[in-house]
């Protein structure tokens, strides 16, 4: 079995894009689409790597990561934003992002991403 | 300097612009040199054939030399300089300045004019950025719609097979997402283009509201009790194209139940009988119907030509449901008012009518009075605590000038010196 990843977004189409490059490269992903108990499910499933978005029904991903590290949950993180905006990436890293991708972003990249914090 | 004693300098000034010298001018109008320079320094008197001769020879109408500058102009000057004491200008010469330098100075009014309306385009964009919610949902609806679009292409296009449910299933996504891109896209690019045009956005389900309001003055004839064209409310909203969204129905819809309420408990003639006696006096009116005070402030402010009163009402979290602007009170677009309302005092004492004088920065400031006051907003419920709205009135209030100062919202007031700020002011920026 190979790395585990916790894809934590809600678009249902996205997901299912970044679950086939993902499964196809050997990663186990697990989904979960509801910011409200998102950090319950990274503490309890343990991946090797999740990937955030920030926009997500019931929290976002900025507030989301903080209470992460804040318990000191130290996997790595790829955020997944629309926005591109300096700020956001450096709220990105100040909430503790390992990554930080724009959407629409491509695959080639995001799988890099992956791999690279997989590997850390 | 009175205007009409400036006619020497409007004929200096046009001596200049035609490039003659005093003596030529003089020579030219068969004056001396000196008496010439006596006029244009309007220290003697000029009319008759003399101002007719040098008009004609400096190829301007006689009137405009007399009367000089438009009063709107020497008005628009005198606006700019009040907004910007700090510079010094010359307040007591501005007649003089429009009647010598007329170019220079329509070109300042002019300036000005555009500076005000770029100022409000700035700071209505810029609320909008900062508190739109329906903007921040909406790119990120295309923005997610296209990675989705993107990733999906992106494996379609690798080399190599992909097994054909995975196939069909993708082709099948794609599908959808160019359809949802379509349609938020279109949704997002009208949107913006009616940014450019602040005053004629309706996006919001509210603005729909405000607007289908503002358009009818506040009044509604077809709600009053034995109006000739009477309709309900949901046929007077199916009437109108204006309220476009479900949401913008809905909303209207309970405003208008409200409204056929009070119009029911509070009549329009004797309402009008009444205030033509005692003015606009929400508590005297609620003593003298029965009713409470917040429906009689509401039945004021829906008065025929009631322009001249106010009225906000929020809900126990702050949110504006409803804004009827007054002259010299401006009420945000976007995003939340100033803490300093009345209206929000009103939420912590409810049923207990708050009246201050109050006033806003800006040009139009005036002082304004304010009654406000919190009503529950359904019957008492055993153990459950009640939720409040508030209701503020706002009249003028001619001859006052001790007012609390009070903003519009933060974004765009220019106080510094506030406890109740929550962010800083785009007008200190360097907006």
């Amino acid at each position: 079995m190979g790395k585990h990843v916790l894809l934590i977004e809600d678009e249902p189409n996205i997901i299912e894009a970044i679950r086939f490059i993902l499964s196809r490269d050997g990663w186990r992903v697990d989904v979960h689409s509801d910011g409200g108990d998102a950090v319950d499910q990274i503490s309890s499933r343990a991946p090797d790597v999740v990937i955030l978005d920030v926009m997500l029904p019931g929290r976002n991903g900025y507030d989301i990561l903080t209470d992460l590290r804040g318990r000191g949950l130290s996997v790595p993180v790829l955020m997944l934003t629309a926005r591109g905006q300096t700020r956001d990436r450096e709220e990105a890293i100040r909430a503790g992002a390992n990554r930080f991708m724009t959407k629409p972003f491509s695959n080639a990249a995001m799988l890099d991403a992956v791999r690279a914090l997989g590997a850390a | 300097m009175p205007r009409d004693t400036l006619t020497g300098s409007r004929i200096r000034e046009r001596r200049v612009m035609a490039g003659l010298r005093q003596a030529d001018l003089a020579r030219q109008a068969e004056i001396s040199p000196s008496y010439l320079n006596l006029i244009e320094h309007n220290r003697r008197r000029i009319g008759g054939k003399l101002l007719n001769r040098l008009a004609a020879i400096l190829g301007v109408e006689p009137n405009l030399l007399t009367q000089g500058a438009e009063a709107t102009l020497i008005a628009s000057l005198r606006e700019a300089a009040l907004g910007h004491p700090q510079s010094g200008p010359e307040l007591a010469r501005v007649d003089e300045f429009a009647g010598r330098f007329p170019g220079w100075a329509g070109l300042l009014a002019q300036q000005r004019t555009r500076i005000d309306g770029l100022e409000r385009i700035v700071a209505t964009l810029t609320d909008r950025l900062a508190h739109d919610p329906q903007l921040a949902a909406s790119l990120h609806e295309v923005l997610s719609t296209a990675t989705a679009i993107r990733s999906t292409a992106a494996i379609l296009a690798e080399p190599g097979e992909i097994e054909p449910e995975w196939s069909d299933r993708f082709h099948r996504n794609i599908n959808e997402d160019a359809a949802r891109l379509a349609d938020s896209s279109r949704a997002l690019a009208r949107y913006l283009e009616s940014a450019g045009d602040a005053s004629a956005d309706v996006a919001m389900p509210q603005e729909e509201v405000d607007a289908f309001f503002e358009a009818r003055g506040y009044h509604l004839p077809g709600l009053e009790q034995g109006s000739e064209d009477a309709q309900g409310p949901a046929a007077m909203i199916a009437a109108n194209p204006a309220l476009t969204s479900a949401a913008a129905q809905d909303v209207a819809l309970r405003h208008l139940d409200r409204y056929r309420a009070d119009a029911q408990a509070l009549p329009l003639a004797p309402v009008r009988a009444f205030v033509a006696t005692h003015g606009v006096d929400p508590l005297a009116l609620a003593a003298a119907f029965n009713v409470d005070v917040a429906r009689a402030m509401r039945r004021l402010a829906s008065l025929p030509n009631s322009e001249a009163t106010g009225l906000v009402v929020c809900d126990g979290a702050g949110m504006l449901t409803l804004r009827k602007p007054v002259r010299g009170f401006a009420l945000p677009r976007f995003g939340a008012a100033c803490p300093l309302w009345p209206l929000f005092s009103a939420l912590n004492r409810p049923m207990v009518p708050i009246s201050m004088l109050i006033r806003q920065p800006g040009r139009d400031a005036a002082v304004l009075r304010a009654l406000a006051i919190a009503q529950p907003v359904s019957a008492p419920c055993p153990g459950r605590d009640p939720l409040y709205e508030a209701h503020m009135l706002i009249t003028p209030a001619p001859g006052e000038t001790d007012a609390l100062a009070v903003g519009t919202t933060c974004r765009v007031c220019p106080r510094t010196d506030c406890e109740g700020r929550r962010e800083p002011s785009i007008l200190s920026d360097g907006f």
